[in-house]
């Protein structure tokens, strides 16, 4: 008997019943395919305007640091000058998201823009966000050919592009919204929820930021949403 | 790591006279930051409920819940392996290592990790574990067992870590002692990037695995379990069986109760999910995508008076709030897993011979339960364990005897009355003058510590029947 | 209403004041009180030994004893909790006994919060001159819900100061065998309590299990510590001038 065998009866025998019948079975997938939600807590079930404002708070709290914009247009713009304020050189990886690389970095001549996943000595990345759950101030980033994991990660300097229509409430809406985008295809490999910069508390529980993701996460909210950019 | 749960009173004195640790664990502030988080979410207490009706489920339907989950991993690319013992999961782990070719493989933090003690397998077998979590490192380069399950190095103090990094971090060509934990992360960090870059397998515990999309969850706050498992050829996630729950829903739900219980707060910075090996078009993530299911005694509790510990999302909670546990840490304990749930796991997996001092080093003061997120009855199940030894006659014959004569009297009232009498006047006339006894016979472990208070005298019963009162009965 | 006194072995032994002084209570507040004599002990240290047999044995002749009351009151939250809570998980596999069990569970209380929440008594007549701190014992406390009663009753004894124990709800230590089998482990727990307790700059300390005080009165003794140490029951019926627990009696 394998041991995927013996575990399954061991667990049967000692549940005291046998295989589950098909009717039950079909219970336990229904269940499965509606997946219901459960308590939600009414934190975020605000309007749309009050989520912003609370995703931002609660991102704050979590020590990213946010910026406003108005539209996709002010981007490249609202990067350099993070770099410039953190002294950090005028050089980003910036994922291959259509998206992100449309938006007009020649307005930054002196801004180095490469893009890919990171390489060893990239100390600022660019990846744009899937959704930012208000809740808890917390991005949801996915992988994929446009956004590679690790740009989230290896850089010291992590920026992010969130578009105000990409902010819901609860995790619940975060999930419909996965769902409803992959509809039919495969989920990401990964999906990173981020909630403020790395951090270790690790010796004598004094926090210390920049543990081994990055030291600093950035977030700019881009009010307008996608359907104006496209119009742009 | 070698169990030395039966040396637990040893243990104890050890810590409770090392100056050191209880300097280190004098200062935790856990509590104060789980009472903030809670007060934070009205729907708290709810969520409570919920979750440890999500767990009970799933433990009723565990064979199907983990079926579907395998099925769901391999429609993705991924390979489920099941292990009955740590000895088939290390197998399993070193035959996934060598089919990559592995000289080095970077580990999350993982409890099971250490329950099937796979870093000395693997070094054993020429394979070099690095750890990559702060703690864990830390206490890798000292040779040391973690003391809490997600802050591995509460028992040392930032002077043991400055002299550990001098001593380890020569290698690297660093000279310099430093101060500041701030300095010393830098410093891992730098270390640990080169390793994480140059690792073959990344290695990570899981804290969810969910049945809906073959996916496991992992949370850290530093970000190395994602460093693990993106930079490398293979991710392996080490889990139990009863970490699974059924939908991402479910995950969440879960998700808002541990970091809130864990550190206060209200999600922990990365919480990943994984689904699979990467997918032909993404640029970066692991070839491969396996997940280690190791049963090692979990389904043996099933359908026992022990299931409810296989709610356990391992937050700490209850090791924060114990009170035996801040006073002697995590490592007298004696093996993996420390505290209230520790004193309840352990001697399921090792035996409540090797293990028995755990459920009984505590008072049943119901501090765990009433902070466990999945409201594990922790003390009725530590209660559990002794009826088993003293089924078993593991009790030590002194006590055992003891309690006897005690029982023996309390079920003759007549008797007991009378004896209580005599004995507590004589102990009283004793003890008048002075009002208690620095030293009494059959009572050393009392008065080594304390003074026992000298007795009124008369009984009450003594006294009530002397009042002449209608004393019923 | 008539009260079925469970006297609790400790205070049989070793503090009779106490009973005498609950009873004073309960019955000032309009209860008749009674004391079976066939009763000695819950039970719980052979229960907490993992010995039900004994511990069966005993529950079975206690619920015997006390079922033919309107309630049945105990100056112990321990005790108290044994009865009410423990019981009927006791005879989880004996049906009969198990619903005799809970129907003795619903009349069964902790003094203290019986006066209050049943009783309707919120102040009582009583003077005490000094400064107490309150430790909140963990099974009245987290069994049944020992919290605000005692601080409510002994706001209204004249001349008290109450000041709130740090860590109040933290162990001290005693918990029954625990004390005997890990009196290392013990003695450090009932001494970070008598630091917050010394902290508090409080003269007197009170608490409503007598486990807990011979514990924390034993370690101030040892200690030197000045500190009155009494039950609160003690206090609430106007005995607080009875020899503190460890007070020479001559």
């Amino acid at each position: 008997m394998s041991a995927r065998e013996d575990m399954l009866a061991q667990m049967r025998r000692a549940l005291g019943r046998g295989v589950l019948d098909e009717a039950k079975k079909a219970e336990l997938e229904a269940r499965l395919a509606a997946h219901p939600r459960n308590l939600v807590p009414k934190r975020a079930q605000l309007d749309h305007p009050a989520q912003v404002e609370l995703f931002i708070e609660m991102a704050e709290r979590a020590a990213a640091t946010t910026v406003r914009v108005a539209s996709l247009a002010e981007v490249p713009t609202a990067v350099a000058e993070f770099l410039a304020a953190q002294n950090l050189p005028a050089a980003i990886r910036l994922a291959p998201d259509p998206g992100l690389q449309a938006m007009p970095w020649r307005d930054r001549p002196l801004l180095k823009v490469e893009t890919g996943i990171a390489q060893p000595g990239d100390r600022a990345s660019v990846s744009p966000a899937f959704a930012g759950v208000a809740e808890t101030g917390t991005l949801m980033m996915v992988s994929g050919p446009t956004s590679p994991t690790t740009l989230n990660f290896l850089p010291e300097n992590h920026i992010v592009v969130l578009r105000a229509d990409q902010i819901v409430g609860p995790f619940e809406d975060a999930w419909d919204r996965l769902r409803a985008a992959r509809r039919g295809a495969d989920f990401p490999r990964a999906i990173n929820f981020i909630t403020g910069p790395s951090r270790s508390a690790d010796i004598e529980q004094q926090l210390v930021m920049g543990a081994h993701g990055p030291r600093r996460l950035h977030i700019i909210l881009v009010a307008e949403d996608s359907n104006a950019q496209a119009k742009a | 790591m070698q169990p030395t749960c039966h040396a637990f009173k040893e243990n104890a004195h050890a810590a409770l006279n090392d100056a050191t640790l209880q300097r280190a664990i004098s200062k935790l502030g856990f509590q104060a930051a789980r009472a903030a988080a809670v007060a934070r979410l009205p729907e708290f207490e709810a969520l409570r409920d919920r979750g440890r009706d999500i767990k009970n489920h799933v433990l009723e339907n565990l064979d199907f819940y983990l079926e579907r989950f395998e099925a769901k991993v391999r429609e993705r690319g991924g390979e489920v392996h099941w292990c009955r013992t740590p000895a088939e999961a290390r197998e399993a782990v070193l035959a996934i290592c060598r089919g990559v070719g592995a000289r080095t493989v970077t580990k999350g933090k993982s409890m099971i990790g250490e329950e099937i003690a796979i870093n000395d397998y693997l070094a054993a077998n020429g394979i070099t574990p690095i750890e990559t979590d702060f703690g864990e490192y830390i206490i890798q380069l000292r040779h040391e067992p973690p003391s809490h399950i997600i802050a591995p190095a509460i028992h040392l103090t930032k002077d043991q870590v400055s002299d550990t990094f001098l001593e380890s971090h020569r290698q690297y060509g660093k000279t310099r002692r430093l101060a500041e934990p701030g300095e010393m992360l830098a410093e891992a960090r730098e270390i640990l990037r080169e390793k994480f870059i140059a690792a073959d397998v990344g290695i990570t515990g899981a804290n969810f695995l969910v049945a809906e999309t073959g996916s496991s969850f992992i949370v850290t706050n530093e970000g190395n379990g994602d460093l693990t498992q993106t930079l490398t050829k293979a991710h392996i996630v080490l889990a139990t069986p009863e970490k699974l729950v059924p939908t991402l829903e479910d995950a969440t739900t879960l998700l808002r109760l541990l970091a809130r219980s864990a550190t206060g707060q209200e999600m922990s910075v990365y919480t990943t999910m994984s689904t699979g090996p990467r997918r032909p078009d993404d640029l970066d993530g692991p070839a491969a995508y396996h997940v280690v299911i190791l049963d090692n005694g979990r389904t043996a509790l099933l359908g026992t008076e022990f299931q409810d510990i296989l709610r356990c999302i391992k937050c700490a909670a209850c090791l924060n709030h114990c009170p035996v546990y801040n006073t002697i840490g995590g490592h007298a304990y004696g093996w993996v897993y420390p505290g209230p749930m520790g004193s309840v796991l352990t001697p399921a997996i090792l035996g409540v011979e090797e293990a028995g001092d755990l459920p009984n080093a505590t008072t049943l003061c119901g501090r765990c339960e009433s902070v466990c997120p999945m409201r594990i009855p922790l003390p009725k199940m530590l209660r559990h364990w002794r009826e088993r030894e003293y089924e078993k006659g593991l009790s030590p014959p002194r006590y055992r005897a003891g309690l006897r004569v005690w029982a023996w009297f309390a079920k003759r009232p007549g008797l007991y009355h009378l004896a209580a009498r005599f004995g507590m006047s004589v102990l009283g006339a004793l003890g008048r003058r002075k009002g208690r006894f620095h030293r009494l016979p059959f009572a050393g472990g009392w008065t080594s510590g304390r003074d026992m208070p000298a007795p009124e005298g008369p009984t009450f019963h003594a006294l009530w029947a002397a009042r002449g009162d209608g004393a019923g009965a | 209403m008539k009260i079925g006194f469970f006297v609790t072995c400790l205070v049989d032994l070793f503090r009779p004041t106490v009973g005498f002084a609950a009873v004073k209570l309960l019955e000032e507040a309009g209860c008749t009180v009674e004391v079976p004599r066939a009763q000695t002990c819950c039970g719980q240290p052979a229960y907490n030994s993992g010995d039900k047999a004994d511990a069966k044995d005993i529950a079975r002749a206690v619920i015997s004893a006390f079922e033919p009351y309107d309630y049945v009151v105990a100056p112990s939250g321990s005790c108290a909790g044994m009865i009410k809570v423990h019981y009927a998980e006791l005879f989880a596999d004996e049906p009969a006994w198990a619903q005799r069990a809970r129907a003795l569970a619903r009349r069964t209380y902790e003094l203290i919060s019986f006066l209050v929440d049943i009783c309707g008594v919120d102040a009582v007549d009583a003077r005490y001159n000094g400064t107490a701190t309150y430790h909140d014992s963990c099974s009245g406390l987290r069994e049944l819900g020992v919290k605000a009663q005692p601080r409510k009753l002994l706001a209204s004894v004249e001349g008290l100061t109450l000041k709130e124990l740090p860590g109040t709800e933290v162990c001290c230590g005693f918990g029954g065998t625990f004390c005997i089998k890990y009196p290392e482990i013990s003695t450090r727990m009932v001494d970070d309590k008598i630091k917050d307790v010394a902290n508090t700059g409080a003269d007197t300390l009170l608490a409503g299990d007598l486990g807990c005080l011979l514990n924390m009165a034993g370690r101030l003794a040892r200690e030197g510590s000045p500190i009155k140490v009494r039950h609160v029951a003690e206090v609430l019926a106007d005995m607080g001038r009875v020899p503190a627990i460890g007070e020479p009696l001559a």
